[in-house]
């Protein structure tokens, strides 16, 4: 089991070395293939008076002269053993792991995604609860209750909410609670946990829900399919035959079954969340590490995409990881094979 | 099965209705007429006059900017609206005047006592600064700590961004590169400081507008002992009414009173709220809604709704009336590049100007509301010096003159038309609406066009401004824009039509005008002191280049911009073509 969980680190650590690597490539290879020159790249970080030699005097500070290589050796070496940068008035060090400084804003990239982590964990998280709850719960006993009235309502809301992108049912939600109706909180009026958890709770309240509803519907026809098939095994009716009051056999035998897929998907759907969820983040102006990721991009801020990048990917790593482990507990029968 | 997914279709179909019902409908009564001295809210009630006028103080006022602030730096900072607010913290040596109408669009002594003194044929500017100006932390201001400002704004490695004027203008000791790499380089040649309540610059050539350069941020003072360079916009140290309270980059920042600003000292600004919340990154749809819903006071960057606030507004007269609709100093273009067979001949452009239809250009920027104003010219109405004149009318309706395109055409020996490309921004809808309504009106007289999306960020670097790469492409037309850096002919025309600018490595902004006689006119207008007959010269410029066709004028800009419902002293700055933001109230 220790082997098992020291091989899985180390393969995710080349594979963040690999995302690196390829997003590396993509930002400074690919505009090659198109003429691009060091000068071209370092017009995207001057202002709109720039003369040749401020074009000239960036490229040189960014490093784009140097080869790819030495540039990806650099930053590599910035977070094992940290950076020096020059502000122009001094000089500062940037302590490892540093994963170097906004080609625009000039601020320290590593500070601003620990900044922007717990937005990002407070939404996935909150969100998660609250889907897994009304997932499953949906998800069983439209099962059990096939059919019926029950099953039919949840299941077409179900469908709404997996075709609704959130773009759309963010705006409507924030337009008719927020704005008429004043029951939650505005856009954009995130307050950390530790600064006042009511304001927390109030701000993220929509943003859950919304989020929730997306994801709830697909766990709902999941687990829904999941214990239909699994209601219909042998082991259930065995189950019943040994006499086993309904509510057991339901949850115990016919729900943890099929718990197992929906395990995976779950530590991939957490995982790419914690990376920032875009969408959402967007829509209710959350500085989260989605939004990040969207302003670095819209900026062209490469050392800002590559930290954010790295720590998604690091994330769906660490969520596979802890899913597969978690089989063994969720599913006997993974021990045994 | 079939009958579930009718019931799901149906569901998810009500669903949806009663949502986008519950958004659209319930509309709000109140017609944000609160202020001490109410003005009636309508359309364009802030364009001209003060709405809601009102002395009173108090209150906190919110603003949103839908991307995060290009930077808070005096010396960097290169934005309409940065420049505007900017004025709530600092105190350069003068400023544009905070008041409605045209006179919004004069400099005024702010930190100085007076406009400058020119001697020297317009080479030398003398500034005397008003005495017993404070910093935030009580240091008198000095004549030496806007040197600094100004010196420090030219070190371009580390303030790229920044407006590059005084570095062109200043007559800098060779290799100058600014006090932190030059540092104990002599540098009187430039600039001296006689006393501490004296500045003189001293100019490479005569420059006649140096007033507004004198009002550019950059000449807002920084304390050389608080200087942090790059991060020296994590606290600015104020010289204005405001100081900064909290400053989280890229998130929010908040402002509060300077205790060591006087009021006796200035008499631009009547500091009436007590501080500023100012968010940052927020979702630019959202930001609408909240404006709409009285939520939020100020979408600070003011270039005005969204398309899906736009459509509400339009359709909705009492949302219509809580908006303005001014004009901006911005124009959008199209170069028509002489270096581009058959485009190299005079008439086979005028051909292009006179197909075009600029009705169709007008709706493809959004029509007279949200886009603006049919162009015939190059300067915007509002530039002193403007003329207005058409030398290509385009028909009754604006749709193109046909038979006189057909003309030009067999004058430039393609009576049958021809073929060209035509580039525009791939992220710009506008842009390609645009290209495609020329792409239709051209195709009338036989000039078919190709069009080529490029990528916005590298659009001037390596491709519509980047001359090898037009000639090679055979890039005929490519869309084009622009807004001066200050409501002036010089500030509008030196970078789209001095063919000086044009650089064979990419960038500049000007690709298609290289007329040696324009050169020559600007120069002349730059050199000349007098207002007056400056800005008498810009418009004969504008006329020379437009009898050259290398320019199609598509629209001069406008937006619509929600008027604050329960703030006071609301009007329309003419330097800015926004809302003043140094003189809102709280009502």
């Amino acid at each position: 089991m220790f082997t098992y969980i020291i091989r899985r680190l180390l393969a995710a650590v080349l594979l963040l070395f690999i995302v690196s690597a390829a997003t590396f490539a993509i930002f400074f290879l690919i505009p090659r293939l198109v003429g691009s020159t060091p000068e071209t790249l370092a017009t995207r970080y001057v202002g709109r008076a720039a003369t040749p030699e401020t074009v000239n005097l960036i490229a040189h500070r960014l490093g784009f002269y140097d080869p790819v290589w030495l540039q990806y050796g650099r930053w590599i070496k910035g977070i094992f053993v940290g950076a020096d940068y020059s502000f122009g008035a001094g000089v500062e060090h940037c302590p490892a792991p540093c994963f170097g400084y906004s080609f625009v804003t000039h601020q320290p990239v590593w500070p601003e995604l620990l900044d922007r982590l717990p937005v990002t964990l407070s939404l996935a998280i909150g969100a998660s609860i609250l889907w897994l709850t009304f997932g499953l719960s949906t998800g069983v006993v439209s099962a059990l209750r096939r059919g019926s009235v029950l099953d039919r309502t949840a299941m077409s809301f179900s469908l709404a909410g997996v075709s609704l992108p959130i773009f759309f049912t963010g705006m409507v939600a924030l337009l008719l609670f927020s704005y008429k109706l004043g029951w939650t909180a505005p856009g954009g009026t995130y307050t950390p946990f530790t600064e006042d958890p009511g304001q927390w709770f109030y701000a993220l309240l929509l943003p859950w829900l919304v989020l929730a509803l997306q994801f709830s519907a697909q766990y709902a026809r999941l687990t829904r399919a999941g214990m239909l098939d699994t209601m219909s095994e042998d082991y259930i009716r065995t189950a019943r035959a040994k006499g086993l009051r309904e509510r057991d056999v339901d949850i115990k035998h016919g729900l943890r079954a099929a718990l197992t897929p929906i395990l995976t998907i779950f530590g991939l759907d957490f995982g790419l969340l914690l990376g920032g969820a875009v969408l959402t983040e967007q829509v209710f102006s959350l500085p989260g590490l989605g939004k990040y990721a969207v302003d670095a991009i819209t900026t062209n801020d490469l050392p800002k995409v590559l930290g954010v990048t790295l720590m998604a990917a690091f994330f769906v790593v660490i969520a596979n990881l802890v899913v597969d482990l978690l089989y063994a507990v969720v599913d006997p029968r993974v021990r045994v094979g | 099965m079939i009958r579930t997914s009718k019931v799901l279709v149906a569901g998810t179909a009500a669903l949806a209705l009663s949502l986008s019902a519950a958004a659209c409908g319930g509309k709000d009564d109140s017609n944000g007429s609160t202020g001490t001295t109410a003005t009636k809210a309508e359309f364009n009630a802030a364009l001209t006059k003060v709405f809601n006028p009102s002395d009173k103080k108090g209150g906190t006022i919110k603003l949103a900017n839908a991307g995060d602030w290009d930077t808070l730096d005096p010396g960097e900072t290169y934005y309409g609206y940065s420049w505007n607010f900017l004025r709530l913290y600092g105190r350069g040596l003068l400023m544009f005047k905070p008041t409605p109408g045209a006179e919004g669009n004069t400099v005024t002594p702010d930190l100085a006592e007076g406009v400058g003194v020119p001697s020297d044929g317009g080479k030398t500017w003398t500034y005397k600064i008003r005495k017993g100006i404070k910093f935030e932390d009580g240091t008198v201001i000095k004549a030496a700590d806007v040197k600094y400002a100004v010196l420090r704004s030219i070190d371009k490695e580390t303030f790229p961004n920044g407006p590059a004027y005084f570095e062109g203008f200043l007559n800098l000791p060779a290799g100058y590169k600014g006090p932190y790499k030059s540092k104990g380089v002599n540098t009187d040649s430039a600039i001296t400081t006689p006393d501490d309540n004296t500045i003189v610059f001293h100019l490479k050539s005569a420059f006649g507008g140096f007033d507004y350069l004198a009002a550019l941020p950059q000449t807002v003072p920084v304390p050389a002992a608080k200087d942090t360079g790059a991060k020296y916009k994590e606290h600015v140290v104020s010289s204005g009414p405001y100081m900064f309270d909290q400053n989280n980059l890229g998130k929010n920042f908040t402002l509060k009173r300077n205790p060591n600003w006087d009021q006796a000292t200035d008499s631009n600004r009547k500091a009436l709220p007590d501080g500023y919340e100012v968010a940052l990154n927020v979702n630019a749809d959202d930001i609408d809604n909240r404006l709409l819903s009285g939520d939020l006071d100020v979408d600070v960057v003011g270039t005005g709704v969204q398309p899906a606030a736009l459509g509400r507004v339009v359709g909705d007269p009492a949302l219509k009336a809580q908006t303005d609709n001014p004009v901006l100093a911005r124009l959008w273009y199209t170069s028509i590049n002489p270096t581009v067979a058959p485009l190299d001949k005079i008439d086979c452009r005028k051909a292009i100007e006179y197909a075009a239809d600029k009705t169709g250009y007008q709706t493809a920027y959004g029509g007279p509301l949200a886009g603006g104003d049919i162009a015939t010219t190059i300067l915007p109405p509002m530039i002193p010096g403007y003329q207005k004149f058409d030398l290509y009318p385009a028909g009754a309706d604006g749709t193109g003159d046909v038979a006189k395109a057909k003309e030009a055409l067999a004058a430039c020996g393609q009576p049958n038309g021809f073929e060209t490309n035509m580039g525009y921004r791939a992220e710009r809808p506008k842009e390609k609406a645009t290209a495609e309504s020329l792409q239709q009106s051209l195709a009338r007289v036989g000039i078919k066009l190709t069009l080529k999306p490029y990528p916005q960020g590298d659009y001037f670097s390596q491709y519509a401004g980047n001359p090898p790469y037009v000639k090679a492409n055979k890039l005929g037309l490519v869309t084009n824009g622009w807004g001066a850096d200050w409501n002036d002919g010089f500030g509008f025309l030196s970078q789209i039509v001095d063919s000086r600018v044009i650089r064979e490595t990419g960038g500049s902004s000007n690709t298609s005008v290289r007329i040696p006689e324009v050169d020559k006119m600007l120069d002349t207008a730059v050199a000349e002191t007098d207002q007056a007959k400056r800005d008498a010269q810009w418009g004969p410029i504008d006329k020379r280049v437009m009898e050259e066709a290398v320019i199609l004028p598509g629209v001069y800009a406008k937006s619509l911009i929600v008027r604050p419902k329960r703030l006071s002293n609301v009007f329309i700055s003419e330097a800015y073509n926004m809302y003043d933001y140094l003189s809102l109230g709280v009502a």
